[in-house]
């Protein structure tokens, strides 16, 4: 099966955007290490999304390179899932995005990388090493958080009851990914409930599932992302960097 | 990733910089082969002279002393002074680049930033671990940053305002901590000349980036080639500044030459980085701000102006264009990030002692 612009561009966006939101992070973290880990997690993240948005580019044989992909699309073209661009908020809220985007993301890779396409296959197979590596981390941040002192309990329950809901996104069936999510849901499921019951942490209740981001209608947040990213490169149309 | 990949001596913008600083590891080598002065004999009982006799012989020999030899209290207390200063500036050192990150041109360009900004604080780790052999604790010196009992370098205190600025860091900040880098890595402390061959060699790859940011500015529309030289103009006397007061002015030097901490004055350094910084201005078809500099055929280098020495002075006490924020910046992630801390050492408690119980 030959894999769509459009789902390359969904794998793409969820990196980038992720990629974006972590470099935020660049020497405000709370200890010089975590500085150092979560700009590496970025780096991979966008790595993955300079690889995906190249291929996705030359699928669509428009003449769209990684950077126009990334630089001259609008909210309303990404496909990122909305997960990646809530606010980073604090330490808490950031681990649990990076828990449950690693936790997607590791098997998803994992699959990917047996896929039929040689080249998603490829970018599969490097990148799944990397989700392992940002899944230790958010779960080990978790753990720590979640059974290190009450107040540190408290922002970690609060962070993963605050990003839940955007979860269910990342799971929608799509029969005709190459993919399909839903068949991702009981290893990310069982990821997760054993990180949180590690962590002393409660998984809360399936509710509101917000979503929408795959068809471009995104949260109000991710209009004043891309405006602070794009914002040198539109300044110059056409200039090399 | 970035920090190893540099190729040929002959491509870097710091010409052969690169091989003072592997020529510097070999040297470390071999002495480390030599025989020491004082090596097998009984110090336990030495008196202070003595201890001072063998530390001169050690110095006098481009041995290393070594975190377990004896050393003078003033030795010690100096290098503590010149590593953590150091090593806060690798970390302050983020900020301004940092400020890019988000906005970078291309993703290669933002990738590239990303790992340079990692890089600097893994230069600030290593360093803090340098200048923890010498009897003090990361934790001290950071909260001696914080209170602003011990400084950073003054170039930190300049924004940067558009993104040629991060090439300008990257080729005269950079260009200029190499320079005055390189004799620090045959410093007569081990610890210190080990870091310093890591952080050059890491820092040599970071002016390259910051060589061809620019290189492609200036080669690219009027409106990049404009954005380049403003930010040429605006750096360059800062840069030199960071070579400290001029020689008549310097409170540590002479000390410092003697111990073989320092290896040359200021004004020695700043002449090498003006030399080398008008032939790579030339390449770059960039004008380095100076009406003033000319070759002088009968120094053999460039006649230049000095930076502000007044401007200086005011931007280490405190009232430069940034400092308050870099400083409030800092303190604001350290606070932010007590609870953090707070709850990874909790942690750490309980597990050790989930680990002791069953042996109860």
């Amino acid at each position: 099966m030959s894999v769509s612009v459009e789902h390359l561009l969904r794998l793409g966006d969820d990196a980038l955007v992720a990629a974006q939101r972590l470099g935020e992070w660049a020497a405000a973290a709370p200890e010089m290490e975590e500085d150092i880990a979560l700009a590496n997690i970025a780096l991979d993240q966008l790595g993955a999304a300079r690889l995906l948005l190249s291929y996705a580019g030359e699928r669509e044989g428009a003449g769209r390179d990684e950077d126009a992909l990334a630089y001259l699309r609008d909210d309303r073209q990404y496909r990122n899932c909305l997960l990646v661009e809530l606010p980073n908020g604090d330490f808490a809220v950031t681990m649990a995005k990076l828990l449950f985007l690693a936790a997607y993301q590791l098997p998803l890779y994992t699959a990917l990388s047996r896929c039929g396409d040689e080249r998603l296959a490829a970018i599969g197979d490097k990148a799944r090493k990397e989700s392992a590596y940002h899944l230790d981390h958010a779960s080990l941040w978790t753990v720590r958080l979640g059974d290190g002192t009450d107040e540190s309990h408290h922002r970690m329950q609060a962070a993963i009851d605050q990003v839940w809901p955007y979860t269910h996104e990342l799971c929608a069936a799509d029969p005709e990914a190459p993919v399909d999510p839903s068949s991702l849901r009981p290893a990310f499921m069982a990821t997760v409930d054993a990180v949180l019951t590690e962590a002393t942490l409660v998984r809360p209740a399936d509710g509101w599932a917000p979503s929408g981001g795959r068809s471009g209608v995104h949260t109000e947040h991710l209009s004043y992302l891309l405006a602070e990213m794009q914002v040198l490169h539109r300044a110059h149309p056409g200039a090399r960097w | 990733m970035y920090g190893n990949d540099f190729s040929d001596a002959s491509d870097e913008p710091a010409g052969g910089l690169i091989d003072q600083v592997e020529a510097a590891e070999a040297a470390l080598r071999a002495a480390a082969t030599q025989a020491r002065p004082g090596a097998g004999v009984d110090l336990s009982e030495a008196s202070e002279s003595d201890l001072d006799y063998y530390f001169t012989a050690v110095i006098e020999a481009d041995q290393k002393i070594e975190p377990r030899d004896w050393m003078p209290d003033s030795y010690r207390k100096t290098l503590i002074r010149q590593i953590a200063q150091h090593a806060h500036s690798e970390i302050i050192g983020m900020q301004p680049e940092g400020n890019w990150i988000s906005r970078a041109p291309s993703l290669k360009r933002k990738a590239i930033l990303l790992a340079k900004v990692q890089d600097e604080a893994g230069h600030g780790l290593y360093l803090y671990a340098a200048a923890e052999t010498l009897g003090i604790s990361r934790d001290e010196l950071v909260d001696m940053l914080l209170e602003g009992r011990q400084k950073y370098s003054s170039i930190f205190n300049y924004p940067t305002l558009t993104w040629a600025d991060v090439g300008a860091i990257g080729w005269l900040v950079d260009g200029a901590a190499i320079v005055n880098q390189v004799p620090l890595c045959r410093c007569s402390y081990g610890p210190y000349a080990r870091a310093m061959i890591r952080v050059c060699k890491e820092e040599s790859f970071h002016q390259r980036q910051g060589y061809e940011i620019l290189h492609t500015l200036s080669h690219g529309t009027p409106d990049q080639q404009a954005m380049a030289q403003d930010a040429v103009d605006r750096w360059w006397y800062p840069s030199l500044a960071m070579f400290g007061p001029p020689d008549t002015d310097s409170t540590h030097s002479a000390q410092s030459m003697a111990w073989k901490i320092k290896r040359f004055s200021n004004d020695e350094l700043r002449q090498r980085f003006v030399d080398m910084c008008v032939q790579q201005a030339g390449f770059l078809g960039l004008r380095l701000p100076d009406p003033d500099l000319r070759w002088n055929e009968q120094r053999q280098a460039h006649d230049y102006t000095q930076p502000d020495y007044a401007e200086l002075m005011r931007v280490i006490k405190g009232d430069g264009p940034c400092n308050r924020q870099r400083i409030d910046h800092r303190r604001r992630a350290h606070t932010d990030g007590a609870w953090v801390r707070a709850a990874a050492t909790a942690y750490a408690a309980k597990r050790a002692a989930r680990t002791l119980e069953p042996a109860q």
